[in-house]
């Protein structure tokens, strides 16, 4: 998401890397360089040019005070700045202290109001919560079916009727009530903001579940109406925040931006897939950063740490170092980082990723190709990939339904990585001194380090790096 | 390929294990990040009054209806005097503002400095006929009528011309089924059966959406199982239509975002599908949404390339938000708009017209 912005942002900045001060024409360049990614990227007139005023003030009084390195700075402060316009800090929720919390979902058609209800209720089942999904869409053809399956598949309640809008909420409140569900999600018909008879339907609905949240659904892909839109729903429901959906196509998502400049509410959620868990809070220091192409580490670290376990990661771990990692240890990393999401976009949030290797589609489904060759080997094949002669070789292609060539490849290519892993941690732990690692290790081979302290009893070192890793969330 | 997973998972456990590792530091820190609930001032801003709707569908009635912002922002720089730097700064950001895009705005806000040059004008208020004049001419010359005349690529040796075939494609959200809706009962109106093929197997009730479709506008619907291969479903539909020498089927897809490769390929096998037995793609429609911005342009390139569009469908055009895209996909893709979607109402699809649609932009 957001690649065009940040490739921009790149180009910008290889041009004032490498000289050590900034000039005023540089400075303006650069702003007019700014100015235009961000109108290109959908970001709302006005707040681009308050924006811009911002950087430059800023930029400038850097300069006077003297800055060491002014390039640097200017990246810092437009990421400020995108992070401040973003909303600054994660929305927290907090639940009614007699339940149900009530959510309201409002927006324009399209926007995938009932798409993320279910999202949204899949994830509170995740917090702990019990949901109960109201389909007051009544509307749409076939929008209170859709959200049936959806429910159905995250195995939450769905609770509608025929009547009017305004009736099935109130009798949803009451219905969560006697079935204890503590979140109540009210999904409502797509409608326009200047649509006079349509908004005061949902105020009236909104006055009669009284909702704790109130959420504006946007599409990343609005343009420049977004702040319109935003304003006269703010108007009618007071809304608390946004879920920002279908950030996973190229859209650059200025909507983000000016909603919560301009209408002074925080994305609260963002939604960057089809499938029900690709949906997360919102994390506006994430997403400035990846503007900026630093990656999108932190994600990924809170999905590895939900996906990988204590025991099977540190024995991983331990192997990888002595260089006996193993196609089994490959296997089981294959099955925890499927957990995490499409690989595709895993690799999308990796810091230091070619534009190339993040553009290039990955299909889960060679995942799968891969598994089914390292499945049909032997406990001893997978340990020793070495035994695996021409008839073994044939056995496990015939097993897995591919070719005797691509079990080959798999092994040579395994071998490969294995290496360039274990020089990977080699790199790592030749760093012992970890005040050495965060200046100046970033030289061209790209190997920052990161030793880990040693922890309490049975804790391997973990000298393993990725470069930029350590950096962002030494930041943190 | 193979070798990119190997790597991509090779990278990832890396990162995976490394990140285990930190978090687990961190929380032995004692520092996880805090959080704040964010402050944030809130900008109100006026509105424009909004006249009640009017009965008949007609395209500049709906879309004056919502007047948008940019209205009142272009009057105030017309009725402003005399012409300066400032004048054409402010008319660009005008229609950057209508979603027109940077480039495509520049560029017309160029021809419009040329003409006024030439006519040497002095008074702002002269420049909105040309202005107008500008983009009504990148949106003109285009062939607008909906092709349903299979029989111009039958293949010699048939004897009885195959039915046309309508692709309705785009992004999630635009409006694709909801279109089809509209657009098979101004056809059975005009007095053309249509079969629809609910090639959208994927979201979730989607296909009972379009059989209420079917329901209300009397079009026979052939529908294929949930997750089903919209190929086969679009295919049957067309066996379906051409044993029963039904002129037309329209096929609805799966909204999908422009830069899924794979689910571009599929929407390409459906095209090819489309063409493998006795149907004849006469149209490929892009449906895009009024409040698209720049992405739409994106779109427009990805769709275009991967099946041929050749018309657009402008939704929600009801709205506050004018479309302003369509203006870079003509001057960019040269793929004209073709119909307007002017509410929720059955018959609330129109022909587009060029004309009315910059008058609308501009009041």
């Amino acid at each position: 998401m957001f690649e065009t912005l940040s490739d921009r942002f790149d180009r910008i900045f290889k041009g004032i890397r490498g000289r050590g001060k900034l000039t005023q024409a540089d400075i303006d360049e650069t702003l007019g360089e700014i100015r235009l990614a961000l109108l290109e990227a959908d970001v709302n007139l006005d707040v681009v040019d308050s924006m811009v005023a911002r950087i430059r003030d800023r930029a400038q009084g850097q300069e006077l005070s003297g800055a060491l390195n002014p390039s640097q700075q200017v990246v810092k402060i437009v990421l400020e700045e995108l992070t401040a316009s973003l909303g600054g800090e994660a929305m927290r929720l907090t639940y009614a202290s007699k339940p149900p919390t009530v959510v309201l979902m409002a927006g324009l058609q399209g926007s995938g109001k009932t798409t993320n209800a279910a999202k949204l209720a899949h994830w509170f089942k995740k917090q702990g919560r019990h949901p109960l999904l109201v389909g007051a869409d009544l509307q749409r053809p076939a929008a209170v079916e859709q959200l049936r399956t959806l429910g159905a598949q995250i195995d939450v309640p769905v609770f509608s009727e025929t009547s009017r809008p305004t009736r099935v909420a109130r009798r949803a409140i009451k219905e969560a009530t006697r079935t204890a569900r503590d979140v109540v999600i009210v999904d409502t018909a797509g409608r326009l903001a200047i649509d006079t008879e349509l908004m005061a339907e949902i105020g009236d609905i909104s006055s009669v579940v009284q909702p704790h949240y109130t959420f504006l659904v946007v599409d990343a892909m609005t343009g420049q109406d977004a702040v319109t839109m935003a304003r006269s729903f703010d108007e009618t429901l007071a809304l608390d925040g946004v879920i920002l959906t279908k950030l996973d196509g190229d859209a650059r998502g200025g909507a983000a931006l000016s909603v919560k400049e301009v209408v002074g509410k925080p994305i609260a959620f963002a939604s960057t897939g089809e499938k029900i868990e690709d949906f997360d809070t919102f994390h506006p220091d994430r997403l400035a950063s990846r503007i900026l192409g630093m990656g999108d580490v932190e994600t990924l670290i809170e999905k590895a740490e939900e996906a990988f376990e204590a025991e099977q990661a540190e024995q991983a771990a331990a192997r990888l170092l002595e260089g006996t990692f193993t196609l089994e240890d490959f296997l089981e990393q294959m099955q925890q980082i499927k957990k995490m999401g499409p690989l595709g976009n895993l690799v999308g949030m990796m810091p230091g990723i070619p534009k190339e290797a993040r553009d290039a589609e990955i299909d889960d489904r060679h995942l799968a190709r891969i598994e089914g060759i390292i499945r049909s080997m032997t406990p001893a094949e997978r340990v020793q990939p070495d035994i695996i002669d021409g008839s073994r070789r044939l056995r496990i292609a015939n097993g897995s339904g591919v070719q005797p060539t691509e079990v080959r490849q798999l092994i040579d290519q395994f071998s490969q990585m294995r290496q360039m892993m274990k020089q990977f941690a080699g790199f790592g732990s030749k760093k012992v001194n970890p005040k050495a690692r965060n200046r100046g290790k970033k030289g061209k081979q790209r190997r920052g380090g990161r030793v880990t302290e040693k922890g309490p009893a049975k804790v391997p070192k973990v000298p393993l790096s990725l470069p930029g890793l350590d950096d962002r969330v030494g930041g943190f | 390929m193979l070798f990119a997973i190997i790597v991509a998972v090779a990278a990832l456990t890396i990162i995976g294990l490394s990140a285990y590792f930190i978090v687990r530091d961190r929380r032995l820190e004692g520092r996880d990040p805090s959080v704040v609930e964010p402050s944030g001032d809130t900008a109100t801003g006026d509105d424009e009054a909004v006249e009640s709707a009017s009965t008949a569908p007609s395209f500049r009635d709906r879309l004056g209806k919502a007047r948008s912002t940019l209205g009142g922002y272009l009057g105030s720089v017309f009725g402003r005097g005399a012409i300066n730097e400032q004048t054409w700064q402010d008319l660009q950001d005008a229609l950057i503002r209508a979603d027109v895009g940077v480039s495509t705005s520049a560029e017309i806000i160029s021809a419009v400095r040329e003409a006024a040059a030439d006519e040497k004008l002095e008074d702002a208020s002269e420049l909105a006929g040309l202005v107008k004049a500008e983009i009504v001419s990148r949106l003109e010359g285009f062939d607008r009528t909906l092709n349903v005349d299979a029989s111009v690529e039958m293949p010699a040796d048939s004897q009885v011309p195959g039915p046309a075939v309508w692709l309705f494609v785009g992004v999630n959200g635009v409006g694709k089924t909801t279109t089809i809706g509209k657009l098979s009962r101004r056809q059975s109106d005009e007095g053309r059966s249509v079969v629809l093929a609910a090639g959208d197997t994927f979201r979730a009730a989607a296909v009972e959406q379009l059989t209420i479709w079917s329901q209300r506008t009397g079009a026979e619907i052939v529908r294929g199982s949930e997750g089903a291969d919209p190929s086969s479903v679009v295919f049957d539909a067309i066996e379906h239509a051409a044993a029963r020498s039904v002129p037309l089927v329209m096929a609805d897809t799966a909204g999908r975002l422009q830069t899924k490769a794979n689910l571009m390929e599929e929407l390409r096998k459906v095209r090819r599908v489309a063409e493998k037995g006795a149907g004849t793609v006469t149209e490929t429609f892009l449906v895009i949404d009024a409040t698209t911005g720049q992405n739409g342009l994106s779109q427009a390139r990805q769709f275009t390339e991967a099946v041929d569009v050749t018309g657009v469908i402008l939704t929600k055009l009801d709205g506050s938000a004018k479309g302003g895209i369509v203006v870079a996909i003509h001057s960019e893709l040269g793929v004209p708009v073709k119909l307007a979607g002017l509410g929720e109402g059955i018959g609330d699809l129109v022909d587009f017209d060029p004309v009315e649609f910059v008058d609308a932009l501009f009041e």
